[in-house]
């Protein structure tokens, strides 16, 4: 006998009966309060940043005026061009230097602040870890209200890899002391850009 | 083998004064953070009462869950191994490492390689095995397990956290400031993220319907290791299943506001199938957990999620620190969970808790931990593992308390010595209460010949 079937053996001889059925789980609707205005508020708790709203000027602008300093902006979305072109191809090493990445978000998600990105958004998925400051592009009339809601969209089923990304990357492991940009990015910001 | 000698080991971290008040305080406002989060969501007994019945559905059908998670696993282009043991787990691990000729692995955190003690084996194979989550990296350079399930270094102070690092990774000696130390960690780690081979992660959950799995974490670290080097290993309890994607919403409601009080992990990362060109293989692991599942009173602790709210609100765990406990799973739900790995080594644990219920209460997925402290106590006295003062104790209680007469006889002679011994007669070697305690006062009249000359004609 493989392992495989020894263990599936122990498991169905021990696992308990009666089964209880599986529950139905609600998607627990009803907040009167506006999505938007839940979502900036989870964001910031999170220690994610909002964007200034966009005056006349276009998205490339945006990205200098909110990294001045930054030497290698690159962005998976066409809406933004960046200094550098995203290459597929070419590994996700290359990415290292990058010090801004910019994708836009399929959604977001009010109760939590939360941001949905997949191997489609990214196109590399390493771009929003591996750079030093990440800017998510959102459409503010992409917003659900809870997490049941988020995972009722049917893109969890067929992406390969799906996160939601809540503000930068943060650790509070020595003495409970927060810091943004533990591994990850060490900044995210949300632009509110309607598609 | 000797078992672990819970408030032994206490005692030395109770002598440091300072950390024992930081840890207390530190895992009280987790607690207190959790508190804010809970209040916050209105359906939160719903929520909790939603993810146990999951559960409980689940690991009631865990063979067929399992199997459906391979089916759809393998349909995605993983490859999903199969390990009875840590020592099977190791080694099929070690096999996919060198089949790829991969000599540098970077990891997230996984309470399951930590049992199954993964690290060393690679290493003694000449792996070099990486932890990139802050915590667990401190724990592994000072060469120690980590303490909580969650935040691994809790236990330390950043001075100790400074003196790590200067021995193990070149930072200042001396410099003790928290910014410069994360990112001396961060500085460090980087380059083993674009070098190393392979990339490991654990998961939080298992998706039995699409084969995908779920890692909650904060610092990035998970991602990069997943998604920067070729080989993608993920080592899975065989308990982390769950039947659909639409039941994640329960959980993921409640994992971190459970853990650190905050409403989610920064990353809720969901992993489905490999990128293109390279592998993802999946080590589904029982060690000890079909045989867990067998046990009446006890397969329920398979419903745990790792949130740790049970020891940040534990009084016990709070003051005598992770290691106190002597296992890879500490604090009340290691309490339940030891015993099923090595009943004799653990057989002390039972004791380290006061029974106060609140662990129970805090858990996001009604695991009545209590009372299985309480029947592993039970155990753990028909097996004839108690102390020898303890039996005694025990014995002589229960003889007094089942007869009246001698219970009365006991109470006020109990008021008359500890108002009239000397100190050396009450604290002794034959009273562990009294060593950090005073014995309260004794009341000027017992309740009963209060009741008696009022109440009782």
């Amino acid at each position: 006998m493989t392992s495989r079937d020894i263990i599936l053996a122990a498991v169905r001889t021990n696992q308990p009966t009666p089964a209880p059925p599986i529950p139905v789980v609600p998607l627990f609707e009803g907040t009167s309060r506006r999505l938007l205005e839940q979502f900036e508020e989870a964001l910031i708790s999170m220690g994610g940043k909002l964007a200034p709203k966009l005056d006349g000027q276009d998205l490339d602008a945006l990205m200098q005026s909110l990294f001045p300093d930054a030497g290698v902006i690159c962005s998976a979305t066409p809406e933004v061009r960046g200094t550098r072109s995203l290459d597929e191809s070419a590994g996700p090493g290359v990415l290292a230097d990058v010090d801004v990445a910019v994708v836009r978000a399929a959604f977001g998600v009010a109760e939590t602040g939360s941001v949905w990105l997949s191997e489609e958004e990214l196109r590399v998925n390493a771009l929003a870890y591996l750079a030093q400051h990440l800017v998510v592009l959102l459409d503010p009339a992409h917003i659900v209200s809870n997490l049941h809601q988020a995972y009722c969209d049917a893109r969890f089923k067929t992406a390969r890899y799906a996160v939601l990304v809540t503000g930068p990357s943060a650790t509070a492991d020595i003495e409970g002391v927060l810091i943004h940009g533990a591994q990850g990015v060490r900044s995210l910001t949300v632009a509110l850009v309607p598609l | 083998m000797k078992p672990v000698d819970h408030a032994e080991a206490s005692s030395h971290f109770i002598e440091a004064t300072a950390h024992l008040e930081f840890h207390d305080r530190r895992l009280w406002d987790l607690r207190l953070k959790r508190d804010r989060q809970v209040c916050g969501i209105p359906e939160w007994e719903e929520l909790r009462n939603l993810a146990s019945a999951i559960k409980e559905h689940t690991l009631s059908h865990l063979a067929d869950y399992l199997e459906e998670f391979e089916t759809q696993a393998t349909k995605n282009g993983a490859h999903v191994h199969w390990a009875r043991d840590a020592s099977e787990h190791n080694q099929i691990v070690y096999d996919i490492l060198s089949a790829h000729g991969a000599k540098t692995l970077v990891k997230s955190k996984s309470m399951l390689t930590d049992e199954c003690d993964m690290r060393q084996f690679l290493e003694t194979r000449g792996v070099e095995v990486i932890e990139t989550d802050l915590g667990e990296r401190i724990q592994q350079l000072d060469d120690e397990p980590p303490s909580h399930i969650v935040v691994p270094a809790v236990h330390k102070l950043r001075g100790d956290v400074s003196e790590v690092f200067a021995r193990t990774i070149g930072s200042e000696p001396g410099n003790t400031d928290v910014h410069y130390l994360a990112e001396t960690m961060r500085q460090n780690t980087r380059p083993h993220f674009l070098g190393a081979e392979a990339g490991m992660t654990g998961a939080n959950f298992a998706i039995a319907e699409n084969g995908s799995f779920v890692v909650c974490t904060n610092e990035g670290n998970a991602d990069l290791s997943a998604n920067v080097p070729k080989l993608h290993i993920a080592c899975i309890g065989i308990e982390k299943i769950i039947p659909k994607i639409e039941h994640l919403g329960v959980f993921i409601r409640m994992l971190s506001r459970s853990a650190l009080g905050s409403p989610i992990t920064q990353y809720t990362s969901h992993f489905r199938a490999p990128r293109p060109g390279t592998e993802l293989h999946v080590v589904l692991t029982d060690n000890g957990r079909s045989q867990r599942l067998g046990m009446k009173d006890f397969w329920y602790s398979l419903k745990c999620i790792r949130c740790g709210a049970c020891m940040n609100t534990c009084p016990v765990y709070r003051r005598s620190g992770g290691l106190s406990y002597g296992a890879t799973y500490s604090g009340p739900i290691g309490i339940i969970i030891d015993p099923v790995f090595d009943i004799r080594k653990y057989s002390h644990l039972p004791y380290a808790s006061t029974l106060n219920g609140s662990c129970t209460n805090v858990c996001p997925v009604k695991i009545n931990i209590h009372e299985q402290i309480y029947k592993w106590r039970q155990i753990m006295a028909e097996r004839n593992q108690l102390p020898l003062v303890k039996k005694e104790a025990i014995r002589i209680i229960g003889k007094v308390m089942s007869e009246p007469r001698l219970y009365r006889a006991a109470i006020s002679a109990t008021g008359l010595a500890v108002e009239h011994l000397p100190r050396f007669a009450i604290y002794n070697w034959l009273n562990p209460w009294g060593r950090q305690r005073e014995v309260p006062a004794p009341p000027k009249q017992t309740f009963r010949s209060w009741y008696l000359e009022n109440r009782g004609r």
